[in-house]
């Protein structure tokens, strides 16, 4: 065993937020101060465990994820059932707890200077710290059950903090509606992890890798890997369970960087990396998670670039980018999918900070009631425009080099249909990311507002991530020797070739969605208008988010609801009106025959009790009878 | 002879009630005072009983005879094993919160908790009891002052609740009775000893007989859907303690009995009629929870609550395995607590609102925030939330259930769906949206009003994150009944 604080120490990871949480429920909750600081020190503490655990995994190159480090106590046993909590130990788990704890840790102290005015501060940080434990509990787990436990806790925070606002009536349906959309996803999960363990006898993930890989099974693996499946389509947002997500930034700013964009929201993704081998297991599966994953990334993208609220963009771009980790998982490599993770959580998380910046400052989500934001606040637009930069695909960004393995692996596995998916996807991206950031940063003022910058406690957060968003994509990039590639991979480590098509095509397309991007709303070369006229079906279409929303809502409201009120009559007026007939009958015998006289209890009881009794021996006559 | 602890759990509260007998009506403190020491000595011997429990030995424990007719073979004996231990602690638990959620009781208080502590006797007495006749007769005893408490303290309905709810318990009852008598002839031993007539053998049209009886008797009680309308019906009508102590505990019985008296008594009885048990159950699950999503009176949706969740308790007993029937036991436990702290706080809502109507709350967080947190942590139990015990409960169940009735466990699992939805759309109505002025007058729970609160969201959330000290207690109890009554091979790939 590897002797180091981090390893050892490995349970204060999720449980010095928890403690945090307790602290400032019970403890601090007055005291504003006291809340901010115990929450941030509890994150602090699990940040610099887990860089601990990542400097080990790095110079630890005999620890891979086929070799991991195991630690786990025995939770619950019984007959037939037999439960671990544990901490698995491997790159895939360093690199998620750096991302997890360091996005924390940065959104909490952003979240000082966001948060500053709510009367309900402490509450915020509480809720936070809770989401941290839950999600690095994720993180850590070594068996399926151990991660939907803590899968679940992730969606009661979640829950928990797009309801934090629960006074206004969107931001309560939102929360409703995210944990109920996961709740269908985890039914699925759920069912797929019980016959795991009935088929297989384990949650573990590593016995279960051994006793997958040698089942034969195909049916069994195909049945439960798409049922375990269906728990990330919820999770990640992926076709046709993405509705919450959009509707998740009705939460305060914060949350949606650190949940709704860089960490839970991403745990889809790390399970399907984790639980790899399930999914890979057979043809079907894998195929399904590809063309999922590729499918939501196009369609998110169509969707993002009608749309006018800020963070629902942010959004859109979210689910598309998480359609893209998917993808890439499903085409084989979890090392591009994890890659593109990583990088995703560091400029994805800085837009939406850029973004809480903004809100704060303007008090306005509309990027058309916005407009030359630039001049008043400087760091925020240049972090916002790195961001950009870094989804967009331009080198030498992170995103770019994430993007370019993605595209590279579905090219090299022969998924051509994808890849062009992938590439329109790119450009869509492109564009939609610099409509937004040319309609609030440059041109004229739209609307009435005075822009400020933001504190430090909010600025110097966003320049870290500007910095990661630079320079973060440089572990992956296929010019390294000891890469991202060589460090997370499946089976055997694969380095792929530096692709300078690919690249060249990709940097084309990103290039060419921002430059129609100038076009239409700087330079004004095009009117967006007139496209929209043009095509206004296919715009309305867009718009309205391909009506899937108003789809589910007609299902809820005409068929569960309808569904809901007709067995509520069926037991008002069937089940209970037989019971009364039947004490009506017995009622009416009694009286007609005079043998006794009503309105006393217990003679309806003997009445009663005397039918019952010839009820009964006629009921189990045939089978008394039968023996004897 | 060590101390009798068991008689004096059951003592504990006789012996409140006689001392309340002699206190005068306009001393409501001290009988409320009274009431609560009688019932904090039982959650404090029931808890010394569930750590003195020695797992290593097994079986039942703390055993106590007392021949009491001995020509017919009545016998007063009391003992617990893993699977009655969890129940009385769950009643401890359940009456002392009560007694403090009756704290502002005024309205002739001291007939009250005198009832109160009567049924609560009955009840401890059908958990502890190992004699068959005494199971009856404390089962009785648990009915009338139920009909009573319903009756005078009651509101909506509360006369044909009362009477209604006393009816269908009764015709349950006498299906009961007829098997005790029937199953008392047949063996011919005189003795109404459970374990010692667990160990007969009985022929198999015997077993299927009065299988069917405790199948319909015990089903009125759990209650088994179409036998279930009675419970709604009370719970809405009954007082909060009244509620608390019928939904949390007195429906149990039924599963109690039926795996007691039931399915290890008559294990080709319970073959036979599992299927049908089974499928009754979903029934009661989904059809329940899709019930409780149309009503408009909070209580009305715990009480369909109730019947859906009971129905997991139905599916654990019908899968005949040993984890099956520990998460049925489990989720007696679990369910218990958690619907005694709705109704707590439904009640306590209740008492300052003089409504139940969801519609026309809203808001109400804002001026009741502890409540709202509780409400909430008991809706999460519901639907079944990982890190409250029930979660653990209905797992086991469906880990259980699902090797046996695979299309009907999936069914089953599919209402925790159903379970979210009903339950997060009344808390958002209740407890979500804008600052209602109407209710700015109400006060958060304090004082007094807390201890429920916090017992119960408690142990919720202790056991649901330290399950083992209830699960292994039940599996204990459970599983040498399975390998010898039941036969079922050892199952799951880890032993």
């Amino acid at each position: 065993m590897v002797d180091s604080f981090g390893i050892n120490l490995i349970w204060l990871v999720p449980l010095a937020p928890l403690i945090g949480f307790v602290l400032i429920t019970f403890v601090t909750y007055r005291s504003r101060m006291l809340s901010a600081l115990t929450a941030i020190l509890s994150v602090a503490i699990s940040f610099v465990l887990s860089l601990d655990v990542l400097r080990v995994i790095l110079t630890h190159p005999e620890i891979t994820m086929n070799n991991p480090l195991e630690k786990a106590v025995e939770w619950l046993k019984m007959n037939g059932l037999f439960i671990e909590m544990g901490a698995l130990i491997d790159p895939l788990t360093s690199i998620m707890l750096f991302v997890v704890t360091f996005i924390s840790l940065l959104v909490v102290i952003y979240s000082v200077g966001y948060m500053a005015d709510d009367s309900r501060f402490s509450r915020f940080f509480s809720f936070l710290c809770l989401f941290v434990f839950s999600m690095l509990g994720l993180v850590i787990s070594n068996n399926y059950f151990q991660m939907f436990v803590f899968w679940e806790l992730v969606g009661l925070c979640s829950y928990l903090l797009i309801g934090f606002y629960f006074y206004k009536e969107s931001a309560s349906d939102a929360c409703k509606k995210a944990f109920i959309t996961n709740r269908v996803a985890d039914f699925g999960f759920m069912i797929g992890v019980i016959i795991l363990f009935i088929y297989f006898g384990t949650f573990n993930f590593g016995e279960l890798a051994v006793a997958i890989s040698n089942s034969q099974d195909l049916a069994l693996l195909t049945l439960a890997g798409i049922l375990v499946f269906i728990g990330p389509i919820g999770k990640s947002g992926q076709f046709p369970l993405h509705v919450w997500l959009p509707d998740a930034m009705e939460g305060p700013t914060p949350v949606s960087a650190l949940i709704h964009a860089a960490t839970m929201v991403a745990a889809g993704v790390y399970l399907l990396a984790r639980g790899f081998i399930l999914f890979a297991s057979t043809t079907t599966v894998i195929n399904l998670v590809a063309y999922v994953g590729g499918f939501t990334a196009i369609f998110a993208a169509t969707i993002a670039i009608t749309q006018r609220d800020y963070k629902r963009i942010l959004a859109y771009s979210t689910l598309s980018q998480l359609g893209y980790m998917v993808m890439a998982i499903g085409v084989g490599s979890i090392t591009a999918g994890m890659f593109h993770l990583t990088t995703h959580a560091f400029f994805k998380a800085l837009m939406f900070l850029c973004a809480g910046s903004v809100i704060h400052a303007l008090h306005k989500q509309d990027i058309f009631e916005m407009g030359g934001v630039f001049k008043d606040m400087k760091i925020t637009a240049v972090t916002m425009i790195i961001g950009g930069l870094a989804i967009a695909g331009i080198p030498p960004f992170a995103g770019f080099w994430s993007k370019d393995e993605i595209l590279l692996v579905t090219l090299e596995n022969g998924y051509t249909g994808l890849y062009i998916i992938a590439s329109l996807t790119a450009f869509l991206t492109a564009f939609y990311m610099f409509r937004l950031i040319f309609l609030v940063f440059f041109g004229e003022k739209r609307s009435d507002f005075e822009g400020h910058e933001s504190p430090l406690t909010m600025t110097v957060p966003l320049m870290i991530l500007a910095f990661f968003s630079i320079v973060g994509g440089f572990i992956g990039a296929p010019f390294l020797e000891k890469g991202f590639s060589s460090f997370i991979y499946f089976g055997e480590p694969h380095h792929p070739e530096p692709n300078l098509m690919i690249m060249g095509m990709s940097t084309i397309i990103a290039v060419a969605g921002i430059f129609l991007a100038w076009l239409i709303y700087i330079k004004k070369a095009i009117s967006a208008e007139k496209i929209a006229n043009q095509f206004k079906p296919i715009y309305t279409l867009l718009y309205n988010k391909y009506y899937i929303d108003e789809a589910y809502q007609w299902f809820f409201d005409k068929i569960v609801l309808n569904l809901s009120a007709l067995c509520n009559l069926f037991d008002r007026y069937v089940v209970d009106g037989v019971a009364h007939s039947l004490a009506w009958i017995i009622r009416t015998t009694g009286t007609k025959g005079r043998y006794i006289h009503t309105g006393s209890l217990q003679t309806y009881a003997l009445v009663l009790f005397a039918a019952i009794v010839v009820i009964v021996i006629f009921l189990a006559g045939p089978v008394v009878g039968g023996v004897q | 002879m060590s101390f009798p602890i068991l008689s004096s759990i059951l003592l504990a509260p006789v012996l409140g009630l006689l001392v309340i007998l002699f206190i005068p009506q306009k001393e409501d403190k001290i009988i409320k005072i009274v009431a609560a020491i009688a019932t904090g000595i039982t959650v404090i011997l029931s808890l010394w009983a569930f750590i003195a429990y020695d797992q290593e030995i097994g079986g039942v424990q703390f055993v106590e005879r007392i021949p009491w007719v001995e020509k017919i073979g009545i016998t007063y004996s009391l003992g617990v094993d893993g699977i009655s231990l969890p129940l009385v602690l769950l009643t401890a638990i359940v009456i002392f919160t009560g007694v403090f959620a009756s704290w502002d009781m005024e309205k002739r208080a001291k007939e009250f908790f005198i009832f109160l502590l009567a049924l609560v006797a009955g009840v401890f007495g059908v958990f502890m009891t190992t004699d068959l006749f005494f199971f009856y007769l404390f089962f009785e005893v648990a009915v009338i002052p139920m009909y009573i408490l319903i009756g005078v303290w009651g509101s909506t309905n509360k006369e044909y609740a009362a009477m209604k709810l006393t009816l269908y318990l009764l015709v349950g009852s006498a299906f009961v009775l007829i098997g005790i008598i029937a199953i008392y002839v047949y063996t011919g031993l005189g003795t109404f000893d459970i374990f010692t007539l667990t160990e007969q053998t009985y022929d198999v049209g015997f077993q299927k007989f009065v299988f069917f009886l405790f199948m319909i008797g015990f089903g009125f009680l759990v209650p088994m859907w179409p036998l279930h309308t009675w419970s709604p019906d009370g719970h809405v009508a009954a007082p909060t303690a009244v509620s608390m102590l019928h939904a949390g505990v007195l429906m149990k019985l039924g599963g109690y009995g039926l795996i007691r008296a039931g399915i290890f008594m008559f294990p080709e009885g319970a073959r036979y009629w599992a299927p049908l048990i089974a499928t009754l159950c979903i029934v009661n699950v989904v059809y329940g929870a899709m019930v409780a999503m149309a009503q408009k009176d909070l209580k009305f949706v715990i009480g369909y609550s109730s019947v859906s969740h009971m129905g997991y308790v139905l599916l654990g007993i019908a899968a005949l395995n040993t984890l099956s029937i520990s998460g049925a036991v489990a989720q007696m436990f679990a369910h218990g607590i958690m619907t005694a702290l709705f109704f707590a706080l439904v009640g306590n809502i209740y008492n300052k609102a003089h409504t139940r109507m969801i519609a026309e709350f809203g808001g109400l967080a804002i001026q009741m925030p502890r409540v709202a947190a509780s409400f909430l942590i008991a809706g999460l139990a519901s639907l079944g939330l990982p890190g409250l015990v029930n979660f653990v409960a209905e797992f086991s169940i469906f880990m259980g259930a699902f090797r046996v009735y695979k299309v009907l466990a999936i069914l089953a699992i599919s209402a925790i769906v159903i379970t979210a939805i009903y339950v997060l759309r009344v808390f958002q109505k209740v407890f979500f949206g804008p600052r209602n002025p109407r209710w700015d007058h109400i006060q958060d729970a304090k004082g007094v009003e807390l201890v429920p609160l916090v017992i119960l969201c408690g142990v919720l959330i202790f056991l649901g994150f330290f399950p083992s000290y209830l699960m292994e207690l039940i599996n204990n109890g459970v599983d040498p009944f399975v390998q010898i009554y039941l036969n079922t091979p050892k199952v799951g790939g880890m032993y």
